[in-house]
């Protein structure tokens, strides 16, 4: 067995070195210089130079006047994030959707799209379908007493459309523009 | 489904299957030490770990001594790993000074990791250190996935040669498994995932003040060289707690399509090598179109499932389209789906979505693929030294009915070979059925499930089959991170790791012995329609016949309910 041990302990000090310390070093040496807004975590920040989140972590917004993301099932908690985990049979997942569908719905604009119900995968959810954004669109454009068509224009320029994915808004970033908006 | 989700179906085959043979060439040539492109670049620093090691790598290991030199280096990296989990807090690079794990958890998260498995009972961001994410479990993502392409090259040459005492030397297999084969891949998966998105700083968490005057913490870390590897590597293990559903591990459809396509680039690829290592590739077309049913099958039966729309949220002012708890906009139905379906036919074990929010028949299409012994694709290594043993299986079987003494490849199948493979048939009966079993009567394992009804038992049937199957997803609503689930998990994933290993590697030393017989008339072909067909009855009567009655209990009985 002794045979054994020089090479399993040598072995395996020299992979840590090489993947565990050398391969993270080379990686954010690299990403540092070629991408360092993505690799510093795509921080997003006010005129002033305040760090006000980042792209891609949602954060609430609440209030009449700002487009709201995805519920989160762990309240947009950070350290750490989480999923509801509701199984499609549990009786709560049924109750919570049905709850928040009657405080959401908008007469005359047909049911509410399922996303702005459910609880996402990360609880972090920066984005929306474009659906659900113009779904806010009037409660939106009456509280900054905007016209519908401005801020639909406004969304518009705010939807990506992957080659390889479903068309997708920034919650954050359209709020930023709209709270650069003149009214 | 829309053009975008075509798109990404056909984007991920193109990306797995095209480079499969030339990927697979490039993988017996290294494992070979033969040279390539790359042997000017890490040659040297190959040699340099066989100095330091005192290894000669030509020297060749009987089955004996490969395996104990397998277990002595997992044995290392078990202790050395368990001890950075409990001490990191004494460690460098810990700027949040997180405490050490509970041993317990150590204990459960360092076999989970040395494993391959990468079962999780922790969230990364709030417990683990910069040091122990990158010193500690990145490394075990690159050597648990190194070890499992050393047992199959070793199984792979116990087929190919004949009249032969030795299957190789571990050492070498596995540093040049890990350089080569794994480490080039991941440095530019890692510089792509940047790009997209992902972090990659040793800078402490960021303080921000949203625009709504809220504090929020900002967590980062050395996130994409983890995250390249724990997708190449099928390893699944996350950086952050929910793993790649979470916008910084996945940020956007394209980093999506490219992580996806990880999970099962290199296990596609093996399937060549194993066609060179027997010096005829029509044996590798063969399993591959067998995985390839069987992946079909399932995906498409997730997808349909998944498209489905909850009937539990039915109402007037409730958008009436497939179900999004759990699922994130970025990807939506078949970006989860397709994702859900691989990593559990890979032995991966990474989530872009939460697989206990699934309807329960794409849950149960996860549970399947796990439940045959992660043999469609499967780990790296172990997802084709599995596949193999089905191959011997489905050959056994094809002998006891035309009467012959089974062959495969013109190796005779005697007693001793058809006694291991039985040994490793009941490796998951025994890691899911018993344990899950065992958590099904105790009353406080039961109270860790969180979802009432045939769910419930769903989520402990989910968390032993993926122990044991060393894939590492989970129905995350179970509140697994107790001494009991702990310590009963780590046992299955033991189970599940070297209960195939031990047996393989004694299976590989017994064919190398054996001479190789002529291909005569009468031996049946492995390489035709006829055989794919009965390869891939075989995996689904054995899986299916053995968990059909727990799949009734749970997702079917969960179907039912829901009534749709």
């Amino acid at each position: 067995m002794a045979s054994f041990l020089r090479p399993a302990l040598s072995l395996m000090l020299l992979m840590t070195a090489i993947t565990g310390v050398v391969y993270p070093l080379v990686v954010t040496g690299i990403a540092q210089v070629a991408f360092p807004a993505q690799a510093n975590g795509s921080l997003v920040r006010d005129s002033t130079g305040n760090v006000v989140g980042s792209v891609l972590i949602a954060q609430d917004f609440t209030g009449d006047n700002w487009f709201h993301p995805r519920p989160s099932a762990g309240a947009f908690a950070t350290v750490s994030s989480s999923a509801s985990n509701l199984a499609p049979s549990n009786p709560a997942l049924a109750a919570r959707v049905k709850e928040s569908a009657v405080q959401l719905s908008v007469p005359d604009q047909g049911p509410v799209p399922l996303a702005l119900l459910t609880t996402s995968g990360s609880g972090l959810d920066p984005h929306l379908p474009p659906e659900a954004i113009r779904y806010q669109l009037a409660r939106v454009a009456a509280a900054r007493n905007v016209p519908v068509e401005t801020l639909e224009q406004l969304v518009q320029k705010h939807i990506e459309q992957p080659l390889v994915g479903p068309p997708v808004v920034n919650v954050l970033l359209l709020n930023q523009a709209l709270a650069q908006l003149k009214s | 489904m829309h053009s975008y989700d075509y798109a990404l179906i056909l984007a991920f085959f193109v990306l797995v299957l095209l480079p499969a043979p030339w990927l697979g060439r490039f993988y017996y040539k290294v494992m070979e030490g033969q040279r390539t492109w790359l042997t000017p670049v890490l040659g040297p620093v190959e040699k340099l770990c066989y100095r330091v090691a005192g290894v000669d790598p030509s020297s060749e290991q009987s089955w004996q001594k490969y395996t104990l030199a397998l277990l002595a280096f997992n044995l290392a990296g078990f202790v050395i790993l368990f001890a950075i989990l409990l001490f990191q807090q004494y460690l460098p690079l810990n700027p949040q000074q997180l405490p050490g794990q509970e041993w317990t958890l150590a204990f459960n998260t360092a076999v989970s990791f040395v494993t391959n498995t990468n079962w999780q009972s922790y969230s990364g961001e709030a417990s683990l250190s910069d040091f122990s994410q990158m010193a500690g479990l990145t490394v075990q993502n690159f050597v648990s996935a190194a070890t499992g392409l050393a047992v199959l090259v070793a199984l792979c040459r116990g087929i190919g040669r004949r009249s032969a005492q030795t299957l190789g030397n571990f050492w070498a297999d596995m540093t040049r498994a890990t350089l080569y084969g794994l480490l080039p891949l991941c440095l530019v998966l890692a510089l792509f995932l940047v790009w997209q998105g992902v972090p990659q700083t040793f800078a402490h968490y960021v303080n921000a003040v949203t625009m709504q005057g809220v504090d929020q913490v900002i967590p980062l870390g050395p996130a994409a060289s983890q995250i390249a590897i724990k997708q190449l590597g099928t390893n699944g293990g996350g950086f952050f707690g929910v793993n790649s559903a979470h916008p910084f591990e996945n940020p956007s459809a394209w980093s999506n399509l490219f992580e996806l396509a990880s999970i099962i680039l290199i296990p596609v690829a093996l399937v060549f090598t194993f066609g060179h290592y027997v010096k005829d590739l029509r044996q590798s077309r063969a399993i591959i179109a067998c995985m390839l049913a069987l992946f079909l099958i399932g995906g498409g039966t997730a997808l349909y499932a998944e498209y489905q729309p909850n009937p539990a949220l039915n109402s007037p002012l409730v958008q009436h389209t497939a179900p999004l708890e759990g699922k994130e906009t970025r990807f939506g139905t078949t970006g989860t789906v397709l994702w859900a379906e691989t990593t559990t036919a890979a032995s991966n074990g990474s989530v872009n979505g939460m697989h206990d929010s699934l309807n329960p028949m794409s849950g149960m299409v996860a549970l399947v693929n796990m439940m045959v012994g992660e043999v469609i694709f499967g780990g790296v290594g172990a997802g084709l030294y599995g596949m193999l043993l089905n191959v011997l299986i489905a050959v056994f079987l094809a002998g006891l009915m035309i009467g012959r003494t089974p062959e495969y490849l013109g190796k005779k199948l005697q007693a001793k070979e058809v006694q291991l493979l039985v040994v490793t048939l009941l490796v998951m009966p025994v890691g899911v059925l018993v344990l899950a079993a065992i958590a099904s009567v105790l009353p406080s394992a039961v109270a860790a499930v969180s979802n009432p009804g045939p769910h419930g038992f769903s989520q402990i049937l989910y968390a032993f089959t993926s122990a044991s199957a060393n894939n590492g997803s989970a129905f995350g609503g179970l509140s697994a991170n107790t001494p009991f689930y702990n310590l009963m998990l780590s046992l299955g994933m033991l189970l599940g790791r070297f209960g195939y290993i031990l047996p393989v590697l004694a299976l590989a030393g017994s064919l190398a012995m054996k001479k190789t017989a002529p291909i005569g008339q009468n031996t049946f072909p492995t390489h035709g329609p006829l055989f794919v067909a009965l390869l891939t009855v075989t995996i689904l009567l054995v899986g299916g016949l053995t968990f059909l009655p727990t799949l009734a209990l749970g997702p079917i009985a969960e179907q039912l309910t829901l009534g749709f």
